[in-house]
């Protein structure tokens, strides 16, 4: 590539970082900034203080919140991945009767979008006692439809000679699974758990409706009341509490990008 | 290995049904899970969400049989009206929008120059914010007296603008905070699509000495088709289940410029206790839904065949 057209295209990748990160990097700037330093609309922070991720920490109990978002992320993770992939390798590797009928629900799940069932579904989490608990917060969620089809993709590529030794060796279904599909399709199950974490980490509209306690609530939740509470009074202890919540995840995609965006397209597209 | 395919027994007549019956069972074994919980989670609710939908009904169930009244009432209510309005306007405003944006960071990136990744995983990161933290950080930027945007129009001459508290910029508002918070997902669903084309067409499209342009429009483009047309249908589809960001940004309001219809069905439902009404909404946005994705199924298949 000629330089002229080198350094332009540098430019112009510069100029959109800047415009898309502006966000983020104000929310981290504004997360060490006084009162003081917030109302005159300053751009960088005077001093590194540290004060607003002290206080935040005692204006909402974020450490309760963190844990639960914690907690519930990794249990649908490993819930995903274990239904998900059981269906998958039922998919792939078992012929019987009605197998494409089941394979239609599972693409006609994702017809249906989740708000247009979360009034009765609420009604369920009620009746079952699940409101304020892991219990409604997971289970809802564990079968995915889309994980199950990004995982036949890659069980699709195993040999089936592969499967056929392991009949013959006379090893159970079971066993080959377990102790063979899993570990050789390590690098989708991290897709998907990568994926699965970040989605129910983020999630906003269902734990606001199961939970109502400072003891259930996630993150995110928790983000909506330090915003109501704190308005007008102090930015900078939302921001901190902000950068509390999305650092997890950023690392996350940071170190998963490549992985996300192989799998994302492999499961959307094929 | 080739003893023991010799000693395999080759299946008779009789054990094979036997067999047949076992694979049958374990198959709808390994699927259970995610049927139970699909028959729980989505197919009953789904059902059950039609049901209520033609009775008067509240938190604890139904209570009058009133037929498509609920239907009747909501299309002829200027609260719905408006909600189909601020619906249709946010796709519109979001969905051509985000995916401009997103191919073009995806096509700028798709370059192979040094320190690219970096770029990339930056132009990504959005993906990584919920829209919880996001719609906090965009509040702050709308801020009518400390926010950046203000600052801004300020710096230019312009009067400071009240974003979320008028009318006539509230939907706006939002989408702009909304199209930067879905780009890190287009973006990398496009780039996904750009890093699968064939190298070969543009060492071919290089000897022949085309124009970016041209390449683009007969080469990229075309090559892209079925994952421009895949994000497309979500990014509508998403659009449709918009809920997050209205809540902390505007709660449906000013004057419910802002009511996109899964807002308007929480507020009916967990707010107003008026089941009754909030599933006849959410029937009407299945139906919206499940015409979207019939048609990326119908459509996307054709274009993956010619690929």
């Amino acid at each position: 590539m000629i330089l002229a057209k080198r350094i332009s295209l540098y430019t112009v990748l510069v100029i959109c970082a800047i415009i898309m990160m502006f966000p983020i990097f104000y929310a981290f700037s504004i997360s060490f900034m006084d009162g003081g330093e917030v109302m005159g609309g300053q751009l960088l922070p005077s001093s590194l203080s540290l004060d607003n991720y002290l206080e935040v920490f005692k204006k909402v109990p974020l450490l309760t919140y963190l844990l639960n978002s914690f907690v519930t992320s990794a249990i649908v993770m490993g819930g995903q991945l274990l239904v998900s992939s059981l269906a998958a390798f039922a998919f792939v590797f078992i012929k019987f009767k009605g197998r494409d009928f089941v394979f239609f629900l599972f693409i006609s799940t994702m017809m249906i979008p989740w708000e247009a069932t979360m009034v009765p579904n609420f009604m369920t989490i009620q009746s079952l006692g699940w409101t304020n608990s892991y219990l409604g917060l997971t289970i809802p969620f564990f079968a995915l439809a889309f994980g199950t089809f990004l995982l036949r993709q890659h069980f699709k590529t195993i040999p089936q000679e592969l499967y056929e030794a392991s009949q013959v060796a006379g090893i159970s279904r079971f066993r080959f699974f377990w102790n063979v599909i899993l570990p050789v399709s390590r690098s989708s199950l991290i897709t998907l758990g990568i994926y699965s974490f970040l989605t129910n980490w983020n999630m906003y509209l269902w734990p606001l409706l199961v939970t109502n306690t400072e003891s259930a609530r996630t993150v995110q939740i928790g983000l909506k009341q330090l915003q109501t509470q704190e308005i007008a009074s102090d930015w900078g202890i939302v921001m901190a509490g902000v950068v509390i919540v999305i650092l997890p995840t950023l690392l996350l995609l940071f170190a998963g990008q490549k992985k996300l965006q192989k799998g994302l397209t492999q499961g959307a597209i094929k | 290995m080739n003893d023991a395919r010799e000693l395999l027994p080759v299946p008779s007549q009789e054990s094979r049904p036997k067999r047949n019956l076992f694979a049958f069972l374990e198959g709808w074994l390994y699927l259970l899970p995610s049927i139970i919980l699909f028959g729980v989670f989505v197919f009953y609710p789904m059902f059950r969400t039609i049901y209520l939908s033609f009775f008067l009904a509240d938190q604890m169930g139904p209570f009058e049989f009133v037929g498509l009244e609920n239907y009747q009432y909501i299309v002829s209510s200027d609260s719905f009206q408006s909600s189909v309005k601020a619906t249709i306007l946010f796709v519109l405003y979001t969905v051509p929008a985000g995916i401009l944006l997103a191919l073009f960071l995806a096509l700028l990136t798709n370059e192979k120059i040094k320190g690219i990744g970096i770029f990339r995983t930056l132009f990504s990161s959005t993906m990584g914010m919920s829209v919880a933290a996001s719609s906090v950080i965009w509040m702050f930027m709308y801020n009518p007296s400390i926010g950046v945007f203000s600052r801004i129009a300020e710096w230019l001459g312009f009067p400071a603008i009240q974003w979320l508290q008028n009318p006539d910029y509230a939907l706006l508002a939002v989408s702009l905070s909304t199209v930067w918070m879905n780009a890190g997902f287009a973006y990398l669903i496009i780039l996904g699509g750009l890093q699968n084309i064939d190298t070969h067409l543009y060492e071919n499209a290089k000897v022949a000495g085309v124009s970016y342009l041209y390449q683009l429009r007969r080469i990229t483009l075309p090559m892209l088709s079925p994952t421009l047309f895949f994000i497309v249908t979500v990014s509508f589809i998403n659009a449709f289940q918009t809920f997050g960001q209205i809540d902390i940004l505007t709660k449906g309001g000013p004057v419910e410029s802002t009511n996109v219809i899964v807002y308007s069905i929480y507020k009916d439902a967990f707010i107003n206790n008026d089941v009754g009404s909030a599933s006849a909404q959410a029937v009407i946005l299945f139906f919206c839904v499940l015409l979207l994705t019939a048609l990326q199924f119908k459509l996307g298949e054709r274009k993956v065949h010619y690929q």
